[in-house]
């Protein structure tokens, strides 16, 4: 039994006119059934509009299901009176840095989910401390958030939401407005989170370089799971995912075209490393005089 | 067309503790039917440096000339000047506000006072050089996904029939498909108008696909000024202002560390696929477009060492 | 300019004035203000001069940061001090035409000015020392009692936290929409008030939009963190007096004494 569960999940968004006539249904999910361990990291991916954030809006009850349950740690988010403790279990970050700093200081931000839960204020304090420290963020916590940069402001979100001490944190696009050292800043602070800490995370991005060092990778299109699977399942089937209007990183891309030419290289390629270790050794059968292999040096 | 800048200098906050240079004696020319590609970190300048290009701020001292005008000059016709160096900012979606898209995109020709059948014919045929369908220019703007409200934003500016377009990060928050359109669409204005580029660029990957010349911004000052492989080559300085090159360039600087005789001025992936295949000996039977770089002259014999 | 706002920015660092209570530091501007306008002789000028002083030392905050709340009154100051130079009846300095300055319009507009100014910096030094969040907290407690009559104190104290949180990222957007449209052609200065009033639908529209969007993302991020109004919240920095604020209660009271003796 996993911590997020989704049974045959549909929603529509429905549009309706002025005298509440249905004037449009859009079905964002379509029928849905995926179950997430505990402890993993996982990333989905999805070109926009494929219903990957409407997903992430249904695992803490923002949205509800139109059809089909979803289950945090087995209380089912359709349940009114679970919803806070749902909301505890499964925190949630959401793109916009700016919008979801609520505190004028960075630890009175943070605070400000425990305050919500009524949590006394000897732990308020301690759980600030302890969450600050594991984002790497206790040297600005009496700073303002504003002068704070993009990347800095989302860890102080996460921060915010490791301090409700939740089991899981989904993540909805956190990097999509930041730089690529932002970027970095955040994705190695999930994993500090997801190895030390235990947190399941549930990552929501279409940067491909973000995904390779996820346990499991889930690719949706049009409300639907398309593919399932390790990174490198995923990323070995570069056509199909091209197919989904996604990407490979550059490495991985290059690995297929030349195996596509006839070059024996292993199926799939996702790092710089791997792609030196499978080359060099067909450059040295070439040109046995200058090439040399790690430890020839 | 030509712009010209010399030893720009723009000062934050002058005169007081947070003083700071924003640009520090930026000096450069842009030529006709460029296409440039600006990086540098978050806050290096590179977004002051492109509102001084159509006169949005002002810089502290020196001078840009458009076409050899001074473009401080008392009396500079500093809208007209607007009209020819189009900018295009980051998320520009967030500034459209006419009740449909095509009213919204006949903003930009309508200030400059032309007339109206004038005014539609540019707004058609801006929005046709960005690809949106004709469907939607009746719609809201607020209706359509973020791609195309995307390119609704950059047609607005495309309309004024610019000679030079600006672009701040246009493929920000984009997925993989919609950043390619985007920057296809781009390089097509690039390639059959004769638009000069400036693409300001997170991704370097992007950078050295399309650009043929790479301005390097850091702390206000321009630090890089050369094709995008000379550029890459110094990926190791690069690092250390906060930068990197594409992955490309690591793989091939690592193949050539390890005695590998493949060019070293190779950036993308379809030049490295052919250089590798060519350096295997393996004929290229899906050639899908004709490199200009390939392998270095000296493949056959011994590879020259670089640190 | 617009970066340069020092209300509501506060100043971190720590010192006595910082780790005061907030409502202690609320009621001693009030007490301050009221001083300012009991004050009517130079001693009572020079205790409240010697008053502030005091306060701006204990602050910790550099005087610079002090002034510069200064410069969004200027134009107020100029009008009330030239207002009270001439007008003010009296013996005769010297005559211009209909101006006449006069000794004792000398020495109101002095006093005004003088008003003015440390109502500025004395404001600023609460607020300077005071986190926003520390000030809506304060006045949420101070003002508890409305809670009975049915004013939702809370909530009224949670959206000016959020507007002061908002504030500079809607000026930075402002000027970054402005620009945009600038670069569209579109021309925010000139012409008469009707063409400027059109002109600056390409800015209100745009800045509503954003300003509804970043509402409803907070409002979700706020209900992501359960936050479910005032009901069964605990306070992370909860009030309480300490024997400083009580110190201070006794200073306020001194002080008050000293301006209302020395009144002329």
């Amino acid at each position: 039994m996993g911590i997020i569960r989704a049974s045959k999940l549909i929603y529509d968004y429905i549009r309706r006119d002025e005298d509440d006539h249905i004037e449009e249904v859009n079905r964002a999910i379509d029928n849905m059934t995926v179950d997430i361990r505990k402890g993993d990291f996982v990333a989905i991916l999805g070109h926009n509009g494929s219903g990957k954030s409407t997903f992430a809006k249904q695992i803490n009850g923002i949205l509800l299901p139109t059809e089909g349950t979803v289950w945090i740690s087995e209380m089912n988010t359709a349940d009114d009176s679970h919803i806070w403790d749902i909301r505890r279990t499964a925190g949630m970050v959401f793109q916009n840095p700016d919008n979801q700093i609520i505190g004028n200081i960075v630890e009175e931000d943070v605070g400000f989910g425990p305050e919500n839960m009524g949590v006394p204020t000897d732990e308020i304090w301690r759980r600030v401390d302890e969450s600050l420290e594991a984002v790497g963020m206790t040297a600005y916590r009496l700073k303002s958030p504003n002068k704070l940069s993009g990347g800095q402001k989302q860890r102080v979100a996460i921060a915010g939401v490791m301090a409700m001490k939740p089991e899981c944190i989904v993540l909805d696009e956190p990097t999509a407005m930041l730089d690529p050292n932002g970027r970095r800043e955040v994705i190695a602070t999930l994993h500090e989170l997801n190895e030390k800490e235990g947190i399941t995370i549930l990552l929501i991005t279409h940067y491909m370089e973000e995904v390779i060092d996820a346990g499991r990778v889930i690719v949706m299109d049009d409300g639907r799971i398309v593919m399932d699977g390790t990174p490198r399942e995923i990323f070995s089937r570069v056509k199909e995912l091209k197919s989904y209007r996604l990407d490979v990183p550059q490495v991985t891309e290059l690995a297929y075209e030349l195996r596509q030419s006839g070059v024996e290289l292993p199926e799939c390629v996702l790092t710089m490393d791997e792609m030196m270790d499978a080359l060099l050794p067909l450059m040295k059968d070439r040109f046995p005089e200058q090439v040399r292999l790690e430890g020839e040096r | 067309m030509s712009i010209k800048a010399e030893n720009l200098n723009y000062i934050y906050s002058q005169g007081t503790a947070y003083e700071q240079y924003a640009l520090k004696d930026v000096s450069f020319e842009i030529t006709d039917g460029e296409f440039v590609g600006l990086i540098g970190h978050t806050g290096s300048g590179k977004s002051t440096l492109i509102q001084h290009l159509n006169g949005l701020l002002r810089a502290n001292s020196g001078t840009i000339c458009y076409n050899g005008e001074n473009i401080y000059a008392d009396g500079y016709n500093m809208k007209a000047l607007r009209g020819k160096v189009g900018l295009v900012f980051q998320y520009p979606e967030h500034q459209l506000f006419e009740v449909d898209v095509f009213t919204d995109v006949c903003f930009g020709p309508k200030n400059q006072a032309l007339p109206k059948e004038e005014i539609e014919e540019r707004a058609k045929d801006a929005l046709r050089a960005v690809g949106l369908e004709e469907r939607f220019w009746r719609q809201s703007p607020f209706e359509l996904s973020g791609g195309q409200k995307r390119r609704v934003a950059i047609a607005g500016v495309l309309a004024m029939q610019p000679e030079v377009l600006i672009l701040d990060e246009p493929t920000a928050g984009l997925d993989p498909k919609g950043r390619d359109e985007i920057l296809e669409e781009i390089s097509e204005l690039h390639k059959k108008r004769h638009m000069t580029i400036i693409l300001v660029s997170h991704s370097m990957e992007d950078i050295a696909r399309y650009a043929d010349r790479i301005i390097v911004m850091n702390h206000g000052e321009k630090v890089f000024d050369a094709a995008p492989k000379e550029v890459f080559a110094h990926y190791k300085e690069l690092e250390k202002i906060g930068l990197a090159a594409p992955q490309i360039t690591y793989i091939v600087h690592g193949l050539r560390e390890h005695g590998v005789p493949i060019a070293d001025d190779i950036t993308t992936v379809e030049e490295a696929r052919e250089a590798i295949l060519a350096l295997l000996g393996k004929t290229d039977s899906t050639k899908k477009r004709s490199g200009k770089k390939g392998v270095s002259k000296r493949a056959e014999g011994k590879a020259e060492q670089r640190s | 300019m617009i970066r340069e706002i020092t209300l509501g920015q506060y100043y971190p660092v720590d010192s006595v004035l910082h780790r005061l209570d907030p409502r202690t530091k609320l009621f001693g501007t009030l007490i301050f203000i009221i001083s300012l306008f009991l004050a009517n002789s130079v001693a009572d000028y020079v205790a409240a001069t010697l008053f502030l002083i005091l306060c701006i030392r204990l602050s910790r905050v550099p005087f610079s940061f002090m002034v510069r709340g200064l410069r969004a009154v200027i134009v107020l100051l100029l009008i009330s001090v030239s207002f009270n130079l001439f007008l003010t009846p009296g013996q005769t300095i010297v005559k211009v035409g209909f101006l006449n300055l006069t000794w004792e319009g000398l020495r109101m507009a002095a006093f005004m000015a003088l008003r003015l100014i440390y109502l500025v910096i004395g404001s600023s030094v609460m607020t300077l020392t005071t986190t926003p969040n520390e000030l809506t907290d304060g006045l949420e407690k101070s003002l508890g009692f409305l809670n009975q009559i049915g004013v939702p104190v809370h909530e009224v104290s949670m959206m000016m936290s959020i507007a002061l949180r908002f504030i500079p990222i809607l000026v930075e957007e402002t000027d970054k929409i402005m620009k945009a449209q600038m670069a569209r052609g579109a021309d925010f200065e000139s012409g008469n008030l009707i063409r400027k009033a059109k002109a600056m639908v390409p800015l209100l529209v745009p800045l509503f939009i954003s300003a509804f969007r970043r509402a409803t993302d907070l409002a979700m991020a706020m209900e992501a963190r359960c936050y479910h109004g005032g009901a069964g919240r605990t306070k992370m920095k909860p009030l309480h007096y300490a024997r400083r604020d009580r110190v201070t209660y006794l200073v306020y009271v001194v002080y008050l004494a000293i301006v209302i003796v020395l009144r002329a």
